[in-house]
């Protein structure tokens, strides 16, 4: 079996074995400062909780008007999807697909799978999808930028105040909230532990090698 | 050998391929399979996208005095006064600051690298990390322009569009968080004799 509290750094590539962490405790690289792990205390309720909020905010969020105009007796207001419709509309393709991408599908899909995994991971030996959907967690988390979002709105929100009047909707405030629960829905989130235990469908597959620190490659 | 998807570190099969993780059957290599080709590439492709998006308008506004087409620097000067210089500020460092630290930065690990100097790794693998954490943020001019473009339709007092150079703005965002994503920080370490990089 491979010992799994071995682990090369993913910055630098040194060879190194965990510590047991105290709760709350964690764990730095000593040759580049980078975090290899942090004890989660009750890691598994928590990212379930908070992904569960998660994905409740991220519906209401896109469902309702999150900025409004009222100019000249007329008023006007958009959703976050409409803004992505309104630039599809003027020939600004790429930048419709990127904007829905980072704002909407990316922060849904990284929910999503937050979502499951914190559901599969409650079995002591969770499936094999379980490990197939993490895989995909670092890219969704990547390409999801709710919080870029907000500032952006924000200025936006006060360049136009210049010329016309700004409703702020109730989607800006819950958008406001969902910064805040998907940064705590990463943090609670320990990847180290689902990775551990998962199992895989062809389980005479487990590592077998036994490896000493002079093989670090 | 380290899993790139999980982490658990095996024993690579003799041999010229490296195989794949015993654990969750990823693919395995010493490093990012061409890390710096395509780096590069992604490097270029966006600093050739970065002139036409400084250069190009990315609104345009119609009043019915006619229209005008501003460019992101004029984005941000026609900000500046004494009550929007936050804003101006905001737009300046996510748009024109943090996308060309990013490409001279990336370059600069590129060429340490290929160059295979030792001197301060553990800086410049700190340099790499900020490029990472920061690079989402110049994304912000894009949502801007966006929802001012989708808010503002005010028909005949004033409408404001979309133009060519947010495309190309969006396109060097993406450029470079592509180019930061291929690059192997593990590079930066191999120049460095294993005597000392143990200590
Ligand atoms: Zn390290």
């Amino acid at each position: 079996m491979a010992d799994p509290s071995l682990i090369a750094c993913p910055h630098c590539d040194l060879l190194q074995r965990l510590p047991a962490l105290p709760a709350g405790g964690s764990a730095r690289c000593p040759r580049c400062d980078r975090e290899l792990a942090r004890a989660r205390p009750d890691a598994a309720t928590r990212s379930l909780a908070l992904s569960l909020a998660a994905a409740c905010l991220f519906v209401v969020a896109n469902a309702v008007p999150m900025l409004g105009l009222r100019a000249a007796g007329r008023d006007a207001s958009t959703t976050v999807i409409g803004g992505a419709i309104h630039l599809w509309t003027h020939d600004e393709r790429m930048v419709a697909a990127l904007v829905l991408c980072t704002a909407v599908l990316a922060p849904g899909a990284q929910i999503a799978l937050m979502l499951a995994v914190a559901l599969g991971a409650r079995a002591a030996r969770p499936a094999a999808w379980v490990g197939a959907l993490l895989r995909h967690q670092p890219a969704a988390r990547t390409w999801s930028m709710i919080e870029v979002m907000l500032l952006g709105v924000l200025v936006a929100l006060i360049k136009i105040a210049d010329y016309a009047n700004v409703i702020p909707g109730t989607a800006l405030f819950v958008l406001a909230g969902l910064v805040f629960v998907l940064a705590a829905m990463q943090a609670s989130f320990d990847a180290r532990d689902v990775w551990a235990r998962v199992v895989w469908a062809d389980a005479a597959a487990e590592p077998a090698a036994d490896l000493g620190p002079e093989l670090a490659s | 050998m380290s899993c790139p998807a999980c982490a658990l570190v095996s024993r690579p099969p003799r041999g010229a391929d490296a195989g794949r993780c015993p654990r969750c059957d990823e693919p395995l290599a010493f490093r990012a399979a061409n890390s710096i080709q395509r780096t590069w590439a992604f490097l270029i492709a966006a600093a050739i996208c970065y002139v036409p998006a400084n250069l190009l308008p990315v609104l345009t506004t119609t009043t019915p005095q006619g229209s005008e087409s501003d460019t992101i620097l004029q984005g941000v000067v026609l900000l500046w006064s004494p009550t929007g210089w936050p804003l101006s500020l905001i737009v300046l460092v996510a748009s024109i600051m943090i996308p060309s630290a990013k490409i001279l930065a990336l370059a600069y690990l590129l060429l340490s690298v290929q160059r295979g100097w030792v001197a301060n790794p553990g800086s410049r693998t700190r340099a790499y990390r900020i490029v990472e954490l920061i690079g989402r943020w110049s994304m912000v001019d894009v949502f801007v322009d966006t929802f001012t473009a989708a808010l503002v339709q005010l028909k005949p007092l004033m409408a404001v569009e979309p133009a060519p150079g947010l495309a190309f703005f969006a396109a060097v965002v993406v450029l470079t968080m592509l180019a930061v994503e291929a690059f192997d920080p593990r590079l930066i370490w191999d120049a460095i004799p294993a005597e000392e990089r143990h200590a």
